[in-house]
This record gives C-alpha cells, sequence and structure tokens, in this order.
C-alpha cells in the first residue's frame, strides 16, 4: 500500500509522516505540492510545518497550490486524506474541512505532549483506536485554534464529526475543546496534534500515534 | 484598488487584545478595544473590475470562514 506524502515549501514534518507510514508497514511516496501527480497512491498525507512561511493565514497558499487541485477532486472521490498541523490548516483552506485555525488564544507557541480522546473510532485514521479511548501525542503550534460559528459547531457535534477531542487542558483556547475533525464521509481527517511524532518509544511520549497510519491500512483493505 | 480584511465580530482576537493591552500600559486608556486586521493594496492594468476584485478578496484575501472584506475602489478620474 502507497501512502504519499506531500512536500510543501516550507513542511517540516515530512519526514517523520514519511518513517510513520513506514513504521505502519506502507510504502510512503513523496509528492511535490507543484505537480499534478498523485503517482497512483492509496491515500496521502498533508504534513506539518510552516508552508509558505504562515504568510496570509496558515495554510493558506499551500491550499492553492497545483497538486491541491488534485487532492480535493481524489478526497472527493473517497481518496483517504490526513492533514498533520500545518496539513490541518491546509485542509480547513481548501475547503475539504469544515473550520479555520487562528491565533491560539493566549499569543503563545504551545509545544507539550497532549492527552486527546478519540471520538470517532470509525473514520479511515482512526479505526486502530477505540472510541472514548485517551491517547497522548505531542502538540505544536502558533495558529492551532479551531473556530467556527456557533451554528456550524452545532452541526458538527450533532453529525459527530469531532474525531479528537483536548483532554487535560486545552492548548491553544480551541472552540469545544475540538482538537481534531473529519469530512461527512469519514476519509478526510484533520487535527493540530502529531501523531507521526508518536511512533517509537525512543522518541515519542507514547507509540499512540501509530494507530492514525495502521488505521488507512486497515481501510484500504476494506474498501 | 484597497481590499481591507478584519475578523468576524464574533472571532476574538488575541493580537488586538495584546496591543490593547499595551496601550493601557503607555497610559491610553480611554482606548476600549483594538481589532487588528489586514490592508492589501492592489495595482491592476485598465480599469478595476470590481467583481474580479470581490472574487480575489473573498477566495484568496480572505477566509470567509473567520473574515470579512471591504474593498474600497478609487473614485473614477474625469479628466
Amino acid at each position: 500500500m502507497r501512502i504519499g506524502v506531500i512536500t510543501f515549501p516550507g513542511s517540516l514534518d515530512d519526514v517523520d509522516a514519511a518513517r510513520a507510514v513506514r513504521l505502519a508497514g506502507a510504502e510512503p511516496v513523496s509528492l511535490w505540492h507543484g505537480d499534478h501527480d498523485l503517482k497512483d497512491v492509496d491515500a496521502v498525507v498533508l504534513p506539518g510545518g510552516f508552508s509558505y512561511g504562515d504568510y496570509l493565514r496558515a495554510g493558506a497558499i499551500a491550499a492553492r497550490s497545483p497538486l491541491m487541485a488534485d487532492v480535493v477532486a481524489a478526497a472527493h472521490g473517497g481518496l483517504p486524506v490526513l492533514g498533520i498541523c500545518n496539513g490541518f490548516q491546509v485542509l480547513c483552506e481548501a475547503g475539504l474541512l469544515p473550520g479555520a485555525l487562528t491565533r491560539n488564544s493566549h499569543l503563545h507557541f504551545r509545544n507539550r505532549d497532549q492527552g486527546l480522546l478519540v471520538e470517532r473510532a470509525d473514520t479511515a485514521w482512526t479505526t486502530s483506536f477505540e472510541q472514548g479511548q485517551r491517547i497522548v501525542v505531542p502538540v505544536k503550534n502558533g495558529e492551532g485554534r479551531y473556530v467556527a460559528a456557533d451554528a456550524d459547531l452545532d452541526r458538527l457535534e450533532g453529525e459527530g464529526r469531532v474525531v479528537v477531542r483536548y483532554v487535560d487542558g486545552n492548548p491553544n483556547g480551541s472552540s469545544r475543546d475540538i482538537a481534531g475533525v473529519t469530512s461527512a464521509d469519514g476519509r478526510v481527517v484533520g487535527l493540530m496534534p502529531h501523531p507521526e511524532h508518536a511512533v517509537e518509544a525512543l522518541t515519542g511520549p507514547s507509540v499512540d500515534g501509530l494507530g492514525f497510519f495502521t488505521s488507512v491500512l486497515t481501510a484500504m483493505v476494506a474498501a | 484598488m484597497v481590499v481591507d480584511v478584519v475578523l468576524k465580530p464574533e472571532i476574538s482576537d488575541p493580537q488586538g487584545q495584546a496591543v490593547l493591552g499595551a496601550l493601557g500600559r503607555l497610559g491610553h486608556t480611554g482606548v476600549r478595544s483594538v481589532r487588528q486586521g489586514k490592508h492589501f493594496v492592489l495595482e491592476v492594468d485598465g480599469e478595476p473590475d470590481e467583481a474580479e476584485l470581490r472574487q480575489i478578496a473573498e477566495t484568496l484575501l480572505a477566509n470567509p470562514v473567520i473574515e470579512d472584506v471591504e474593498l474600497h475602489l478609487p473614485a473614477r478620474t474625469t479628466d
């Protein structure tokens, strides 16, 4: 199974994401933002970083890159897509996920190990978890405060679109402690915390993050 | 042509609040609120096309989920 990892100008965590893909048992495939070529991958990861230096808005310019047009079209056809941190910001800017990520309410960059509650264990990226499971993965962002209009938040909650929620403290002031959301079909997931940094005991606070990458293998077998 | 992008009123603006705090420390206690935004100046060839400008503003310069736009077209010159 081939999982693409997109590199934008300013991506930082593409190598870690590729490593997580490999540890999960899939083949990572490097994708370049300026190409129109998804290389026939079975799923796509948008990694963390600071694409285009967060100019204009975090993720805004990357969301309009050539490859993202292909990602949007493929996602509408059911391709599993995972956006991590800056990747989540790109997916919101591209319109694949609802809401927006804004400057942390306390204005500080926050970098710590973060508790999360998995509320959806049936998306393409979370079937390796149990619903209600608590996991710990690093979070590191300056513009990670998830916002949307109250009516939209009510709708998302009603539709069960919140995938993971912050527990043991909200690191950035996100509305309703939302850490990650999914598309209506459960194939596209975005979250601010970094599961790719929690895949090995040597370097991570846990290996909980690996579950996101093993989940999509199961989803592809089932599809 | 000028496009001003401002956060929607319901979106909190921690940067504006930090500026407000600094103003208070400088003795400007009469300032009630600060909202920070972005100011874009666009130069175009030929006559400005308001519909195109609005599209530019609403699809790239601003994120309609969190921001509002204000367009300012130059007054038409009659020489």
